[in-house]
């Protein structure tokens, strides 16, 4: 047991070596860059085209399928941030700070996008842009979280000292998330029920379902795909000294 | 331990006194920040006993959160927080001391002045008990709270703006409650389950917040 243990961790410090890290990134990029492609185009042609005409809310419902999965990313990103940076701070991986830190921008970004849609979507159901509704609040004080980290981030000039405070950030974010989250809901709830979540009998139809799920496969690789070129160019350029990086740079001139 | 707790806990409660602004200026900001609502909305009676509750509560909020920057500020720039951290004793224990002191010079004089403010404000006798109950549980949440956003912080020039942008999206559970609870009890309702939350958020923040505080404090020790 020990001696397996023992051999996946030589894997994972392996695999986390800058050096490796970078070569085996570079040949997954394009991977999950292209199946994200496809997804998106492909769910979102289901999804606006075939998807059946909302008996209630007409077409203005198929923004959902931005909408929906942009806000489950924002909050699966902060999940990845926590624990990645759990991850750096009790092993000591570099790369696990890397990828910590350069998923912030990103889920900031979808968390943003969360919003944005949210309010568009808005506008024709509830007849305003903006309403204290629950579940748009609680997006907003996640998008004041990723602020605040990024902050954090900027405000410490040491990246190693940047990286273990975020991690801390990060990590009673994640306990405070749900907690501030079922308070909000708490305090006032509008925006109609769950949806998807409830597992034994979804209430969404099947032919609504597939597009949704298509697009929040392809933003998840989208995800990935933009999270591995952020910590390549990060650790190119923390590791801009080590002769590996001298090679690759004159190679490309 | 519990003597080094002590003795951490009495030197601090010492300082404090001996710099009596510490413990003046966050009262004086949160009896003016209270002060400015009526004028800048309306001397309204009704108005200002239904905002009121929120109004106490955000700016005891902000007083807290203002005076952040005495708990470990001074410690951190003459070097006695190294010493704390070099120690036998568990820098989570020491730190736990340093906060309660913090809720002592800070927390606790809001409270002893909330009455008076939730008077000015029309809040119903009733009403005014309630405030002080969630200002008794709140307020040291925002300390422990506020300890880990400071510890963060604390190494850097210009933390102040920053101390906000960490540490006030976590408040917002317990402005939530807190304000709910004095409003409804203005309302007549039941508030036994905000204060049942209040209550446990406190024993959770109170449990894990300063290993947390003292975890950032390494960092910023470092």
């Amino acid at each position: 047991m020990k001696s397996i243990w023992k051999s996946v961790m030589k894997f994972i410090y392996h695999f986390a070596s800058p050096k490796h890290f970078y070569r085996i990134s570079g040949k997954l990029i394009p991977w999950f860059g292209w199946l994200a492609a496809i997804l998106l185009i492909v769910g979102s042609i289901d999804g606006l085209f075939f998807a059946p005409v909302d008996y209630q809310q007409g077409d203005s419902y198929r923004i959902i399928f931005i909408h929906v999965p942009a806000a489950w990313m924002s909050m699966f990103i902060y999940m990845v941030m926590a624990t990645s940076g759990a991850i750096g701070t009790i092993w000591k991986i570099k790369l696990a700070d890397v990828v910590a830190s350069s998923s912030a921008p990103i889920g900031a970004a979808f968390t943003f996008l969360a919003l944005v849609t949210g309010s568009i979507w808005g506008k024709p159901m509830w007849g305003a842009w903006w309403v204290w509704d629950a579940r748009l609040t609680s997006e907003l004080i996640l998008l004041f979280l990723y602020l605040g980290f990024m902050a954090l981030e900027a405000a410490i000039e040491d990246p190693r000292a940047a990286a273990r405070a975020c991690a801390i950030l990060a990590i009673v974010g994640v306990i405070n998330i749900p907690i501030i989250h079922y308070s909000v809901e708490w305090w006032n709830t509008l925006h109609q029920g769950a949806t998807v979540t409830k597992f034994d009998k979804p209430s969404i139809h099947i032919s609504m379902l597939i597009p949704l799920l298509l697009m929040a496969l392809g933003f998840k690789l989208y995800y990935v795909a933009v999270v591995l070129v952020r910590a390549r160019n990060k650790v190119l350029y923390s590791e801009q000294n080590n002769s590996w990086v001298k090679e690759i740079v004159k190679a490309h001139g | 331990m519990f003597n080094a707790f002590l003795s951490l806990l009495k030197r601090d409660l010492r300082l404090a006194f001996r710099h009596k602004s510490e413990i003046l200026n966050p009262l004086f900001f949160f009896v003016i920040v209270v002060t400015l609502f009526p004028l800048g909305i309306s001397p309204e009676k009704q108005t200002l006993a239904e905002i009121g509750p929120g109004i106490i509560w955000v700016a005891a909020l902000l007083a807290s959160m203002l005076s952040l920057d005495s708990l470990f500020r001074s410690d951190f720039d003459d070097g006695t927080l190294e010493l704390m951290l070099l120690s036998e004793y568990p820098l989570s224990v020491m730190v736990l001391a340093k906060i309660i002191v913090h809720w002592l010079i800070t927390g606790f004089p809001i409270i002893i002045f909330s009455p008076l403010l939730g008077t000015v404000m029309f809040l119903s006798p009733d009403a005014i008990v309630t405030l002080m109950i969630t200002l008794l549980l709140g307020t040291p949440i925002l300390s422990l709270i506020g300890a880990i956003g400071m510890a963060l912080v604390v190494a850097l020039k210009r933390g102040g703006m920053l101390l906000s942008l960490l540490v006030l999206p976590l408040y917002i559970p317990v402005l939530i409650f807190s304000a709910n609870a004095v409003g409804s009890s203005m309302a007549g309702l039941s508030i036994s389950g905000q204060l049942y939350f209040l209550a446990a958020f406190m024993i959770f923040c109170l449990t894990l917040a300063p290993i947390a505080t003292a975890a950032a404090l390494r960092v910023s020790l470092e």
